[in-house]
């Protein structure tokens, strides 16, 4: 197989745009995409601070390499989750690529903020791992950007994530998350900052190939709590279909992004308010993540 | 020839002198869920592999709170 560009071997094919590119002319692919979506969704400019939420995964530090590369100025945020030697491996790659490349890292542990660890707080609420672990890296990446005076957080979403969230939305029809389904979600509130998806034009075997071709070092291993997750059994449904028909999750994805979100953006804005606790944003009187803090509190004592 | 699977890892024997598709196909592996590797080099599916090679099959999928990640 032949780099389209150059007509070297190639290293990857990537079927959905029929094409196929060596190491160089892939990553120039790559950065090209993440510099089209920046530019097409104005998602931060080079006189801001972007903090990049990075977990030690290849999609994150995948992200945080491309924006250290296009100068832009970036500081990254690691949550630590607490989830065991997964937890302490992953912040160990985190550091370890913000030292090498002199940049930032900012530090929270979950335990700190909520009073106990995720697997703690799987316990306690008896919900998948992953609700009480998405909420409260949600509230603590707006939260940590707002006490450093970051306007912009960006995460490593790709294309993979994205199709998969939608399709997951779609399956249950949950029309009121349908609109909040974007590549940058803007500021609606002072206390909230902005959301953007620079990756979110890539599939996730293309970041996993940035960055092993990259040389990298991110974590492999899976969250032990990811295992039996719908959201990858979604993604096994969507890859299969993409196996099938090249495109498919790219279809699927724009097609909703470009035609179909419009049609479910609400005529009426939700009501924000401040939480009587913390001051964050939320749309009643308590957060979410208070209201998860009391439940952690109250069963952890009890 | 050997190959690497990894979450967890393990290493399986498969016959050899063959394309990278048709070692996926037996092993029942969507391309798009893996990186192929070969040494230091990512591998493409039309490639044949060797009867003394060793590739690594890298899953590429990630998950779990995937909507705030």
């Amino acid at each position: 197989m032949k780099c389209r560009k150059c007509g070297d071997a190639a290293v990857i094919e990537l079927r959905r745009h029929n094409a196929a590119f060596c190491a160089p002319d892939f990553l120039e692919f790559f950065r090209n995409q993440v510099r089209e979506a920046i530019r097409k969704h104005r998602m931060f400019t080079r006189d801001e601070t972007v903090l990049v939420a990075v977990s030690g995964g290849k999609d994150s530090l995948a992200l945080w390499d491309v924006l250290i590369d296009e100068g832009y100025r970036t500081t990254g945020l690691y949550l630590d989750l607490g989830i065991f030697e997964y937890s302490v491996e992953s912040k160990a790659k985190c550091e370890k690529f913000a030292a090498a490349r002199g940049v930032p890292l900012i530090v929270s542990a979950v335990s700190d903020e909520i009073g106990a660890p995720v697997p703690v707080i799987k316990d306690v609420t008896r919900r998948p791992p992953c609700s009480g672990c998405g909420l409260s890296k949600r509230y603590l990446m707006n939260r940590v950007a707002l006490e450093h005076e970051m306007p912009v957080v960006a995460t490593g979403h790709n294309l993979d994530d994205e199709a998969a969230t939608l399709f997951g939305s779609v399956m249950h029809w949950q029309t009121d998350a349908l609109p909040r389904q974007s590549p940058a979600l803007p500021s609606t509130h002072p206390k909230l900052v902005r959301r953007v998806k620079p990756l979110y034009r890539l599939s996730e075997r293309e970041t996993a190939a940035f960055a092993f071709l990259r040389k990298i070092d991110y974590i492999v291993e899976e969250c032990p709590f990811a295992k039996g997750a719908t959201s990858i059994a979604h993604k096994e449904i969507l890859s299969r279909m993409e196996d099938a028909s090249p495109g498919a999750k790219h279809n699927f994805l724009f097609g909703f992004l470009d035609r179909a979100r419009p049609a479910f953006e609400r005529a009426e804005s939700v009501a924000l308010n401040e939480c009587a606790r913390c001051g964050q944003v939320t749309t009643g009187t308590i957060c979410a993540f208070c209201k998860l803090a009391d439940q952690v509190k109250r069963r952890v004592v009890s | 020839m050997k190959v690497i699977l990894r979450n967890p890892r393990r290493e399986v024997d498969v016959a050899g002198n063959r394309r990278v598709k048709d070692i996926l196909r037996e092993l029942d592996i969507i391309p798009e869920t893996v990186l192929v590797i070969c040494g230091d080099d990512l591998v493409t599916a039309d490639q044949v592999v060797r009867d003394g090679d060793t590739i690594e099959l890298r899953p590429v999928m990630s998950g779990g709170s995937v909507s705030s990640r």
